[in-house]
């Protein structure tokens, strides 16, 4: 369900970038999606599938997706490391006093027409 | 041969409900209508906590309910049967948030003239909420003992995007391992500034301290 919504606003999206370029026919949408976004790409392509066939514009169109790593930066030892592995405790000096740098984006990277 | 063309776009997709977000947050303001966003899971108790608080609260403040949900009307009849005050249902019709935009066609519906308080109840879910901001003023949750002192290490961005949270059920922590010191701690963990506030909507206890906090965070936005 979580999938759906984020589809219907790239449709949306990818719709007011095609009329303004005025294209008719969009053939792939390319996302950049980081690790811990929360998104999980099969769901969010099998969602795709379904809604953008209901699109004249997006009928077909391929739905890639590029994972994007994620990266954690430590405040007390400057350090930055993989938020995958080592979630929020530094693994170089053990402090919590840690922010995400990266790797949470949903982004439209670029559509090919 | 087709002639293939890429368009560069490099947009968020949550950028335009954040824009959205914001002019409603301006518009509100003028209007001197503070927008509480609640949110939980499903059965955390939000409905029977806005029942004491608005009870509490419906001789200071003039209250209106938007309740969301993917389907039925209980919740906006139980509040209007309990509380007296004007409750509207929304539909989402399956998705399992609500945005801006949404949140915007809800309040169209409402009477809002003389209203200081909006109190949006969100679908019950941890996790779409908290990505789609719905141009309130403050955001809450309510955390319940039963679900256990894990969450916010679970649902991060839920607990980091929250202004208060409220653990409900306090009455029935004898009958399950949940600690609340450290359910705190991890709250903080996510987010330092939130308030954390015990409470049992079934017994009253505690509502009103939340009932206070609100009456303050309207004072400091006002």
């Amino acid at each position: 369900m979580h999938e759906l919504g984020i589809v219907f606003y790239i449709i949306r999206d990818v719709k007011e970038v095609a009329r303004e370029n005025n294209v008719d026919k969009v053939k792939t949408v390319v996302m950049d999606i980081g690790e811990v976004s929360t998104i999980i790409p099969d769901y969010l392509t099998d969602c795709w599938r379904w809604a953008a066939d209901k699109e004249d514009l997006l009928r077909g169109c391929e739905l890639k997706i590029n994972t994007t790593p994620a990266m954690t930066y430590c405040e007390d030892c400057g350090n930055e490391y993989s938020t995958a592995q080592h979630g929020k405790k530094c693994p170089h000096c053990g402090s919590d006093r840690t922010y995400l740098l990266r790797g949470n984006e949903v982004e439209i990277k670029e559509i090919i027409v | 041969m087709d002639e293939v063309k890429v368009i560069e776009i490099k947009k968020s997709v949550f950028e335009s409900n954040e824009k959205d977000a914001d002019n409603l947050r301006k518009e509100l303001k003028d209007k001197g209508i503070f927008l509480l966003n609640l949110m939980s899971s499903p059965g955390s108790g939000k409905t029977t906590t806005l029942i004491r608080t608005i009870n509490l609260l419906k001789d200071k403040l003039r209250i209106a309910v938007m309740e969301a949900d993917i389907d039925s009307d209980v919740d906006a009849i139980k509040i209007k049967d309990a509380t007296g005050i004007q409750s509207i249902q929304l539909h989402t019709g399956g998705m399992c948030h609500l945005d801006a935009e949404m949140t915007r066609q809800g309040l169209d519906a409402l009477e809002l003239e003389g209203v200081d308080l909006a109190i949006l109840e969100n679908v019950g879910n941890l996790i779409c909420p908290a990505e789609f901001d719905t141009g309130n003023s403050k955001n809450a949750m309510i955390l319940s003992v039963p679900e256990g002192e894990d969450k916010p290490l679970k649902y991060p961005l839920m607990f980091s995007i929250c202004d208060v949270v409220l653990i409900n059920k306090m009455d029935v922590m004898p009958y399950f391992d949940f600690n609340l010191e450290k359910c705190t701690e991890y709250v903080h963990m996510r987010n330092p500034k939130a308030k954390v506030i015990p409470i049992c909507a079934k017994t009253g206890e505690g509502v009103d301290k939340f009932a206070q906090w609100l009456l303050d965070e309207i004072e400091n936005w006002k």
